[in-house]
């Protein structure tokens, strides 16, 4: 079957009920989308559909009807995307094991709704666990971005 | 630049180029002959003299020996060689090194005495001092405890300021200039002219110089990199997708495994039947591993769905199947033959009771909790041609080089563990149960790299949880003061279960079964703290902040209870009880940055909690609204003695995750167990604190003593009993059992 990730095209054979998590780490070896519960409880395998975030670990690859980004297309290293950039202004991370899975939804949140309030904030990001506890980091760095990307 | 630099940078530069050297400093060239590891692998005309910095042609990479499981370790082990050493940050390239005996930890077992952390007399500080050789002479290279910073304050700064010294000396060699006229910039030596040689180039003649053995180091005034918000060095890794975990390293021709073994932990398999799994897609083996079953396939998900049908015909757990029974086993606990340890008792609290027209008394519980850090257990292992490779993250890398000699049969030379970045850890990371499992497997298909990962379920059910605990409390109160307090804490040891299961016996009391309650700093007329030990259980382990995690709770809220009971402020009451400044100065801190006192208004509540552990004196305030959905967290504030913040940010990040692990437990999280088997599988039914809970958190780091310390976990044991001592300011409602949703909603 046919995926494209991060813009590039993939010839995919497994099996259609696979999660799309899976296709991505251990087919294509794209290692960004982390495994963290396999119940969409965590959100550490969060990517993008044409744009919104997923739970890429309940997703069946044979599912998927759109483009699908991970971190690793988001932004890289020397191009980071808005979301990124504050969430490295702030250093958000710890473990850093759920950041992939934050940032992805964080950037769909944006996408979504430039300019959330807080209560929006908490409603979209409640479903991204993360164990070390860098909440009060990831509803600045949310902020961050959002003032970023409203100035364009 | 000058002829004879001129001159010299050539000749030194040909000779450079013939020998592509390198060279590693550390500690131990001017202290004592500890064996390098550094040595092991290096190739002619190269040359290692310690253990902690290792240069070549491609430039410096400083060695960090303790892992980094989030806490940045890795980044404060950089920066404090770096300091030293004279490194541009973004220059800094770490690796954790190989396991070695050279990398013991000295302070980690320095805390493992009956003397507290206030205990600075002679015999308490040469008890901790006997902590330290101890750790070196069994090689104890661990990280947990939150003695990284403590550990390496001063051995890492020495260690780049040797070779830092070393590299002028071999910068005055090539050049014939004084070496006191040479100075150094951002990773090279810099002649008087302004030419500059760079670390690497002077590598190959370093190597042969005898390192000092009195180094000076840098006074706090000239600290470029200590002390200042630094950019962590796994930041960019971590927000671009591109750091590599452990479950993330690939090899070529790697296969992926899972496994399944008796949720009734140390229970027998009777029988299975893998059917199913054996012929299922992309399976390529089932083999038996101790305890269970692994499965080998071409895809993690294949190989979880394969396990997933092996039926199982598991055998009992070698512990009382319910929680019921447990709670019976913990309860028959309080009596003369479990008595385990009596370090506090002042005065005389039999007779305050006797004299007293009241005596208070309450029971208190607390349960099994789960580490579930994200990144569920794995590892890479490759064993080909009598040589095992292990890619995985560990706190105690020589005790897991043992546990893969001991399953492999093989000698350590033959072993190679590479430790990696992991997500998480809280203590789990403390066993070697999985990297026995994933050497087995790779046992199974020689010569190909096989990476096992744990499905969360199987992490879930596989813990060595923080044990389940329970205290009696009596207590007096007089003329408005608390005047009798004895805490009996009952409880299984960690110490025993956890260093059993790695071939160690740790005679003597434990000190986790009161740690947190019997070393606190009140000066209460009448004071009595006893452990008493349960028998063996669950097998438990260290969660971060060990004994503390719950004994705070357990000593802090029955302590609340008596404040109110006098009638006593409960700020006021514990700042008069306090006879340890530095921890009166943490309650100062606390009460003034949450302006106690002053009134919150309607269905509000304030609550104070104070614990001091790993040598840090920290109190928390915890304001609440008590609402008609439940009760919601507003605001924490937390003060913190650690004589030194090494870095602002890391440390009011670490110190905010410690509170936000400590009141999401406290809130929302149990592990029971039935039928021998834990009932919460995932996340959906252990799920911490989730972001819609999480209040804001002001932090303070105090710096009044010249007590260097760690700040992992120092802020866990507080937070629960602030919160719960927060909830009956509120409502009126005393919780005395954790979880506190057992009894009180949350929103």
């Amino acid at each position: 079957m046919k995926l494209t990730v991060n813009g590039n095209a993939h010839d995919l054979d497994v099996e259609p009920d696979m999660p799309l998590l899976w296709a991505l780490r251990d087919e294509l070896g794209i290692t960004g989308p982390k495994y963290g519960c396999g119940i969409a409880m965590c959100g550490a395998c969060t990517v993008h559909i044409d744009g919104v975030a997923v739970r890429s670990c309940s997703v069946q690859v044979g599912d998927v009807d759109g483009d699908v980004t991970t971190i690793e297309g988001l932004g890289t290293p020397d191009a980071m995307h808005a979301v990124q950039a504050a969430w490295f202004e702030h250093q958000v991370a710890q473990c850093g094991y759920c950041q992939s899975g934050q940032i992805m939804q964080a950037a769909s949140l944006l996408e979504e709704n430039p300019a959330p309030t807080d209560e929006d904030i908490d409603d979209a990001m409640s479903g991204n666990l993360c164990r070390c506890g860098t909440y009060p980091r990831i509803r600045a760095a949310v902020k961050t971005a959002a003032a970023k990307l409203s100035e364009g | 630049m000058s002829r004879i630099g001129s001159i010299a940078r050539r000749t030194f530069l040909i000779g450079s180029a013939a020998i592509a050297g390198g060279v590693a400093f550390g500690v131990y060239a001017y202290k004592q002959p500890v064996r390098n590891p550094l040595t092991d692998d290096l190739a002619e005309g190269e040359a290692a003299l310690t253990p902690y910095v290792h240069i070549d042609q491609t430039g410096v990479t400083l060695i960090t020996p303790r892992t980094d499981f989030g806490q940045g370790a890795y980044s404060v082990q950089a920066a404090l060689l770096a300091e030293e050493l004279d490194l541009a940050w973004e220059d800094i390239r770490v690796d954790p090194g190989p396991p070695s005996p050279a990398y013991y930890n000295g302070k980690v077992a320095a805390e493992g005495f009956p003397f507290p952390a206030t205990d600075t007399g002679f015999v308490a500080k040469n008890a901790r001092a006997f902590g330290d050789v101890v750790s070196k002479f069994m090689g104890l290279q661990i990280t947990g405890g939150s003695s990284t910073v403590p550990d390496a304050f001063e051995k890492l700064r020495v260690a780049g300021a040797t070779a830092r010294q070393v590299l002028l000396e071999a910068a005055a060699q090539v050049t014939g200039i004084a070496k006191e006229t040479l100075s150094t910039k951002d990773g090279s030596v810099v002649l008087p002219d302004g030419t500059m040689l760079s670390y690497s180039e002077l590598a190959p003649v370093a190597a042969g110089i005898q390192p000092p053995r009195e180094v000076a180091l840098k006074p706090e005034s000239e600290w470029r990199y200590l002390g200042k918000p630094m950019t962590r060095l796994d930041t960019l890794g971590k927000v671009t997708g591109t750091a590599q975990y452990g479950i993330d390293m690939t090899m070529p021709g790697m296969v992926y495994a899972t496994v399944r073994t008796n949720p009734r932990l140390g229970g027998d398999v009777n029988g299975f039947d893998a059917t199913a799994a054996e012929t299922a897609n992309g399976v390529l083996k089932v083999v038996p591993v101790t305890g269970g079953v692994g499965v080998i396939a071409n895809n993690t998900w294949r190989a979880f769905q394969a396990a997933e049908a092996i039926e199982f015909d598991w055998g009992p757990a070698p512990y009382p199947a319910d929680m019921e029974a447990m709670w019976e086993k913990v309860g028959t606990s309080f009596s003369k033959d479990r008595k385990d340890s009596r370090f506090k008792n002042d005065g005389d609290v039999e007779a305050a009771f006797e004299s007293a027209d009241t005596v208070l008394e309450a029971e208190y519980r607390i349960p099994y909790l789960a580490h579930a850090p994200l990144e569920p257990m794995n590892a890479v292992v490759q064993l080909k041609d009598g040589r095992l490779d292990i890619w995985t993250s560990t706190q105690i890398p020589i005790f897991a080089m043992a546990a893969a000699a001991e399953v492999s049969g093989l000698d350590a030379e033959n072993i190679h563990l590479h430790v990696q970045i992991s997500g998480g850890s809280f203590g789990r990371r403390l066993e070697d149960d999985f990297i026995r499992q994933a050497v087995e497997l790779a046992q199974a298909v020689e010569g190909v790299p096989i990476k096992m990962t744990w499905s969360r379920e199987e992490d879930m059910t596989h813990d060595f949880p923080r044990p389940m605990q329970m205290a009696r409390a009596r207590g007096v109160v007089k003329d408005g003061h608390v005047e009798a307090y004895d805490l009996g804490i009952a409880a299984p040891s960690v110490a025993s279960s956890q260093m059993g299961r790695l071939n160690q016996s740790l005679p003597g009391p434990d000190i986790a079964i009161i740690a947190g309650a019997w070393d606190q700093p009140f000066a209460i007329p009448n004071y009595r703290v006893t452990g008493y030990r349960v028998p063996p259980l669950v097998p438990v382990s260290s969660w971060r902040s060990v004994g503390a995690s719950g004994n705070g709770f357990l000593h802090d809220c029955f302590l609340d209870e008596l404040i109110h009971a006098a009638g006593a402020d409960p700020m006021e009451e514990r700042i008069r009880l306090c006879w340890h400044a530095p921890s009166r100065r943490v309650l100062e801190a606390v009460a003034e940055m949450s302006n106690w006192g002053n009134d919150l208004g309607p269905d509000r509540g304030r609550g104070v909690a104070f614990t001091l552990s790993f040598g840090v004196p920290t109190a928390e305030v915890v304001e609440v609204t008590n609402t008609p959905d439940g009760i919601r967290i507003n605001k924490v504030y937390v003060a913190a003695e650690v004589g030194k913040v090494l870095d602002p940010v890391n440390f009011e990040n670490q110190v905010q995750g410690g509170v936000v692990w400590g009141l999401g437990h406290a809130m929302n999280c149990e592990l029971t167990y039935d039928d021998g088997m834990p009932e919460q599988t995932n996340f959906h039914d252990f799920e911490g604190m989730r972001l819609y809970q999480c209040p804001e958190i002001e932090v303070r780091g105090l710096e009044t003593t010249d007590d260097i310390r760690g700040i992992g976990e120092p802020s866990v044991p507080p937070a629960a009993p602030a919160l719960a001592n927060a909830i009956f300011a509120a409502t009126g409602q005393r919780i005395r059992e954790l979880p506190l949703n057992k009894h009180i909603d949350f929103v």
